[in-house]
Formats: structure tokens, C-alpha cells, sequence
């Protein structure tokens, strides 16, 4: 089965014009390829798959498709923005960076936003720098390196505070074929450099296509970023998406991940604290319905003392959906004074929904404190027969708890906007959404 | 007649808690009901506000004349039955003011009264506080969410008084209350009183007794009401102890 899989994207690889072409990037994709001929695609006999069969995925024979179509629909773009944040926004349709649907780029002095396409030639040297050092790791990695065609490159000069976030906007769009893209991102922050950078993967409704995207993120000293993911691709999307982060001494992420569409959906953040003081927080919500399937796979790495890591997914699941929560944090033996706090916490809303989750906590030091936990339930009957002897009715009560349960994750999120179109997004789905709406603050 | 229980049975997880209670009340009257744990006492408060879970094997309860069996717990509280818990559930997210306007609403649209804006509910709530000394700065928390017992027990007398039922069954009010929350929650209760109203006190201890002063006593014991009296027959209990009356029951 992979095989037949890893012979198509080869074939595919010889019809990719390289359009980024440069030495050391050529020498990467065919490393790339060699690691996809060897390894091929992850079964579910390999561990970190268990649980998530990507053959829908390898079996479909997605290709990249020709230059971006004209013909988008602007309102639907428009539907993607925060206009009110003055955010600088990146649009890629299929892959392609669109200048003309792209707003507001002129960064101030300091920063760089910019797609790959127009950083190759002037920002060769940085980005040959990051991406030659970068481990394959797997199939889809392996995949994005070989097509990678365009992306953004973020870099926020040292001491340097962007005041309005960058958001990055991916669009899909079914073309007569099914197309995959494979965006790819850097973004490096200064030492004391501070950002917000939304990153938004959507696709028209009902279309059929391939995302495989990639994120390296450098928190230099004393740096801090606020990182938002967001994915809301269509139902009959498939979404690949790794995130690696590194980490030095004093800085600070918060990374959001809510992963609202697709039909499949495997998102995996990998982060290493590689010096003291740094402090990394994931905050991650998932909500699945019908037959979706959603699986995120988090690694935290604390490898030097005085680090810091809070992770905290929720999980939605009705309909015949799937979700698999995967967090792992190593706490290594020279990383004394860790602290690292973990909880994963499912609501199951349907009979015939599924989740899975794994928590796992190595600790090879001696001096840290670290917690753990995992739950997955129902809606509370206790807290059903409260709403309702305040009468409420029984919709309206369930519709609530749900609502709460999931804005725990969103509440927090700074951008008002962001956080109120998470909010009613997700009232929009529930019964009697007039009802909850009121409870939006 | 406001409430009429008549001749009660009910099984929890097949045992037989209730065992045929009678009880009758009347618009403006407090009625106290004893007993020692394991009685009854939550279970006749649970099953007048309609819980799932409790198994009604006879018997009849009728509010105003309807069969209260025949309405949902939202039913029952539209109509103006309000039970406060004994042990109010904490609702992370949930906004405890929120909640109180859609509770208010939700009774005003179904008594035919248009609902109020949040201006107007602010001001309808804010008298309110001060009868239980409610901090306002609970208002915009999650429902019960962090509050101390004596918060969550105010929080519920508050809602009452936002709420303003026709029958308010008060379970347990008094456990885990200090001196000064039990006489503040008293006094709560007793601007509540009126002609209109009906009020059912559940409690283990006369304590409560000695600030809320019912018309009724009743002592419930092994799931039938034993004994009925005035407010005397609280402080003869005190004295005495639950045996003696169980004693005088069963030489009856």
C-alpha cells in the first residue's frame, strides 16, 4: 500500500518544477526522497500511528496541481480575516502566495514577513541555515521537504515588539483535481523580540484536497510569541501539520491549537526548552462530529533546569468522530526545577464517538514538580439537573455545559476577535445558540 | 392548597426510601421537616424538584392542582418551584449571573412578562444582593465555582430571591453554615416570606429553627412523616434526641 504511495509522489516529484531551486535545497529534497524510499508512509503498526490511518490519505492520488486559480472567492477570504487586530496578512491559495488577496504587508523596521518565493534570494543565507540543520523525522516531513514550494519566513529582529499580529491564511480550493500543497514555515524571534502569529488553514466548503504543512519556530532569548493555529479546513479536507519549536534561555510561547474541520486531522507540535527559564504553554481544543478523525500528537522536551511547560487539550467528540490525544513530556536528567503540568480532558457526546488518550510523563531528574492527568466523560447529570431546576431547558442545559467546557480553552486567548469568532463558531453548533449566545461575555 | 403529597412512595437503586409520606401545604406557611440522615428528607426535596434517578413506585404529588410528575424540572421551576441545594454543583464556565438572567427570563416569558434587558435585570438584582450580603464580585464568576460553603449557600438564597418561587424548598441550608452566615441566610429567608408563598425547610438540626420559625414541624423518619407538630416539637426533638419520638411512633 505505501509503496504504490511513495512510487505516485516520485512520479509527482518529476513533473515538481523547483522553483525555489538553490544547491543545498536541491540536496535536501533528495534527501527527502531517500528517506521516503526507504521508510515509506507510517502504518499503523508504527507507534506514533497507532491510532491514526493515513491510508485515506496515501492511497488518494493528490498532485500539486498548476499555478493558483483566479477565480477565489474573495468574501470567503474575507470571512478568514481580523480586520479589527491591523494584523499583517500572508494569503496562499493552493500553496501560492497571493499578493493581491495578501493586506496590509509592510512590516516595520525590524521585521520580516514574507514568502518564501521573495525571501530566496534575500534571505538565502538565514534560510539555508535552519533548513539544512532540520531532521526529517517522518514520511510527511520528508513529503513537505520534497515539495516545498512556498511558505513564510517570520523574523523579528532582536529587541524588536511587532505591535499587530501576523496571520498567515492557507487556503484550499478544489480545481477538478484533488491538490495538495505543502506550506512551510520558519519563524524566528530575536533575542527579547516579541510577536503574535496566527496561522489559518481553511478550504472551501466540501472541496477535496491535501494539506501537509510544516513549522520551525526559534524563541531566542528572553523572546515571546504568541502562536495561534487554527484549523478549520473543510469536512473532506486531510490535514498533516508539524510544528517543531526550540527554545533558548527566558523565552516564552503560547501556542493555541484548535482544530475545528477536516476529515482527517493529525497535528504534532514538537518543542524543546533547550535552556533554563524557558517556558512553553499549549493550549489545544478539538471538536469533531460525523466521521472526523482528529489526532494530536504533542512532545515536550525539557532539557535544561528551571524550565517550564503547561499543556492543557480539550476534546469534543459526537457523531461517529474519533480524536486521539497523544502528550508526551521528558523531563531529562540535568533538568532539575522542571516544572511541567499536563491535562487532557474529553467530553463524549455521542454513544458511538471515540477518543483516545495518552499521557505520558518520563521524569530522569529528581527535583521537579510535575502533574498529569487524563479524562474522559459526559456531560455532568448534576450539573444538567442544576441548569434545568433554574429552568432551562434540557437543550439549552446541555448546549451550555458543552459551550463551557470548551470555552476553558478559548476564553483566555488575548485578540477579541479571535476569540469571539472561536466562541460563536462553536454556539453555532450547538442547539439553541440564541440561548448561549447571552452567555458570551 | 398549594402542595399536596399524598401517600409517597419511592425506590432508589431498588431501595425504598419513601414509604408513604403524606404532607399538605398552603400558600404562606413554613413547614419544617426533620429527621435524622438516611430518612428521607433529600429524597422528598429531589423528587419535588423532579431529579432523575428516583423511582416513584404510588402515590401523588399535586402543586396547585396538577400532577407534578407530568412536568420536567424546567416545568416545575417555570411554575415556581425552587429547590435549593444542599450541595450546589460548581459549573466551571458558566457565568453565575448569566445563568440568573436566563433562569429569570426563562420564568417571565412563560408567566407571559416580556424578558428584562441586562439593564433592567442589574437593576432588579441589585436589591437583592444586600438581603443575603452577597459579594458582587461572585456575580461574575462561574456558578459556584471556587465559593466558599457559606457562598454557595447565600448564592442559592440570592437566586431564590431574584426568583421570587411560589414554593422554595430549602434542603440542608443550614449544614456547613457558621453563626453569622446561618442569621444572614435566615434573615434572607424571612424578607421571603409572604402570603403568597410557600416555604419547606429540610434540615437535621432545630439550630436553623431558632431564625426561621415555621408554622410546621413534621419528623420524618424511615421514610413516612412520624409526627407533626408546631414549632415546639423542634425544641422537644432537640432536647430529646430523634429515638424518643421514633419510640412514641411505634407505641402508637
Amino acid at each position: 500500500m505505501t509503496e504504490a504511495a511513495v512510487s505516485h509522489y516520485l512520479a509527482e516529484y518529476d513533473q515538481f518544477r523547483d522553483s525555489l531551486s538553490s544547491p543545498w535545497l536541491a540536496q535536501r529534497r533528495r534527501t527527502a526522497l531517500e528517506y521516503l524510499k526507504i521508510h515509506g508512509f507510517p502504518t499503523r503498526k508504527t507507534e506514533q500511528w497507532k491510532y491514526t490511518d493515513v491510508s485515506p490519505i496515501t492511497r488518494r492520488n493528490f498532485t500539486l496541481g498548476k499555478a493558483a486559480p483566479t477565480d477565489v472567492d474573495e468574501t470567503f477570504v474575507d470571512s478568514l480575516r481580523y480586520s479589527s487586530l491591523g494584523s499583517h496578512e500572508l494569503v496562499f491559495i493552493n500553496g501560492n502566495f497571493s499578493a493581491e488577496l495578501s493586506r496590509n504587508v509592510q512590516l516595520p523596521h525590524g521585521v520580516t514577513a514574507r514568502s518564501l518565493q521573495s525571501a530566496r534570494t534575500e534571505n538565502a543565507a538565514l534560510l539555508e541555515r535552519y533548513f539544512t540543520h532540520e531532521e526529517i523525522g517522518h514520511a510527511f516531513t520528508a513529503l513537505n521537504t520534497a515539495f516545498l514550494n512556498d511558505g513564510v519566513l517570520v523574523h523579528v529582529a532582536d529587541e524588536t515588539e511587532l505591535p499587530a499580529p501576523i496571520h498567515i491564511i492557507y487556503l484550499s480550493s478544489q480545481a477538478g483535481e484533488a491538490l495538495m500543497s505543502h506550506p512551510r514555515n520558519l519563524i524566528v524571534l530575536g533575542r527579547q523580540a516579541g510577536a503574535s502569529i496566527i496561522e489559518t488553514y481553511a478550504g472551501t466548503p466540501d472541496s477535496e484536497y491535501f494539506t501537509n504543512s510544516h513549522t520551525s519556530i526559534l524563541g531566542q532569548t528572553g523572546s515571546r510569541l504568541d502562536y495561534y493555529k487554527i484549523q478549520q479546513q473543510s469536512r473532506r479536507a486531510y490535514h498533516i501539520d508539524n510544528t517543531r519549536i526550540r527554545q533558548e534561555a527566558d523565552s516564552r510561547i503560547d501556542c493555541h491549537s484548535l482544530s475545528l474541520g477536516g476529515k482527517l486531522a493529525r497535528c504534532d507540535i514538537n518543542v524543546e526548552l533547550d535552556e533554563p527559564g524557558a517556558e512553553v504553554n499549549l493550549n489545544g481544543l478539538y471538536l469533531t462530529n460525523q466521521h472526523q478523525h482528529v489526532d494530536n500528537h504533542t512532545l515536550i522536551e525539557h532539557k535544561q533546569p528551571h524550565t517550564v511547560s503547561n499543556e492543557h487539550y480539550r476534546g469534543i467528540m459526537n457523531g461517529h468522530s474519533r480524536a486521539v490525544f497523544n502528550g508526551k513530556v521528558i523531563v531529562h536528567e540535568q533538568a532539575q526545577k522542571t516544572e511541567a503540568h499536563q491535562s487532557n480532558a474529553n467530553l463524549l457526546l455521542s454513544g458511538n464517538a471515540e477518543v483516545d488518550t495518552k499521557p505520558e510523563l518520563e521524569i530522569y531528574a529528581d527535583d521537579v514538580k510535575c502533574s498529569h492527568g487524563a479524562t474522559v466523560g459526559r456531560l455532568d447529570e448534576n450539573m444538567l439537573f442544576y441548569l434545568r431546576s433554574r429552568a432551562l431547558d434540557e437543550n439549552t442545559a446541555r448546549s451550555l455545559l458543552i459551550y463551557a467546557f470548551a470555552d476553558e480553552i478559548i476564553r483566555d486567548i488575548k485578540f477579541p476577535e479571535i476569540r469571539e469568532r472561536l466562541e460563536h463558531s462553536i454556539a453555532g453548533e450547538l442547539l439553541d445558540t440564541d440561548l448561549i449566545e447571552e452567555f458570551i461575555q | 392548597m398549594m402542595l399536596n403529597v399524598s401517600d409517597l412512595k419511592v425506590r432508589v437503586e431498588n431501595k425504598q426510601i419513601l414509604k408513604g409520606l403524606n404532607l399538605t401545604v398552603n400558600a404562606g406557611e413554613v413547614h419544617a421537616i426533620m429527621g435524622p440522615n438516611g430518612s428521607g428528607k433529600s429524597t422528598l426535596a429531589n423528587v419535588l424538584a423532579g431529579r432523575d434517578g428516583y423511582e416513584v413506585t404510588s402515590g401523588s404529588i399535586e402543586y396547585d392542582g396538577r400532577d407534578l410528575f407530568g412536568l420536567s424540572p424546567e416545568e416545575r421551576a417555570r411554575e415556581g418551584v425552587f429547590l435549593a441545594f444542599q450541595y450546589p454543583v460548581e459549573i466551571p464556565g458558566v457565568n453565575n449571573i448569566y445563568l440568573l438572567k436566563a433562569a429569570l427570563n426563562a420564568i417571565r416569558v412563560h408567566q407571559g412578562k416580556g424578558p428584562l434587558d441586562a439593564v433592567e435585570f442589574l437593576q432588579a438584582v441589585r436589591e437583592k444582593m444586600n438581603l443575603v450580603k452577597m459579594d458582587e464580585s461572585l456575580l461574575n464568576r462561574s456558578v459556584n465555582e471556587g465559593f466558599s460553603g457559606g457562598e454557595k449557600k447565600r448564592n442559592e438564597i440570592f437566586q431564590m430571591a431574584v426568583l421570587e418561587p411560589r414554593l422554595a424548598i430549602l434542603d440542608e441550608t443550614d449544614s456547613g453554615l457558621d453563626i453569622d452566615a446561618l442569621k444572614t441566610v435566615a434573615e434572607g429567608v424571612n424578607t421571603l416570606r409572604n402570603e403568597s408563598r410557600a416555604i419547606i425547610l429540610v434540615t437535621h438540626y432545630q439550630r436553623l429553627l431558632n431564625y426561621i420559625v415555621p408554622d410546621y414541624v413534621h419528623v420524618l423518619s424511615d421514610g413516612k412523616i412520624i409526627r407533626s407538630g408546631s414549632r415546639e416539637l423542634a425544641i422537644e426533638l432537640e432536647e430529646k434526641g430523634y429515638d424518643w419520638v421514633r419510640q412514641e411512633a411505634k407505641a402508637a
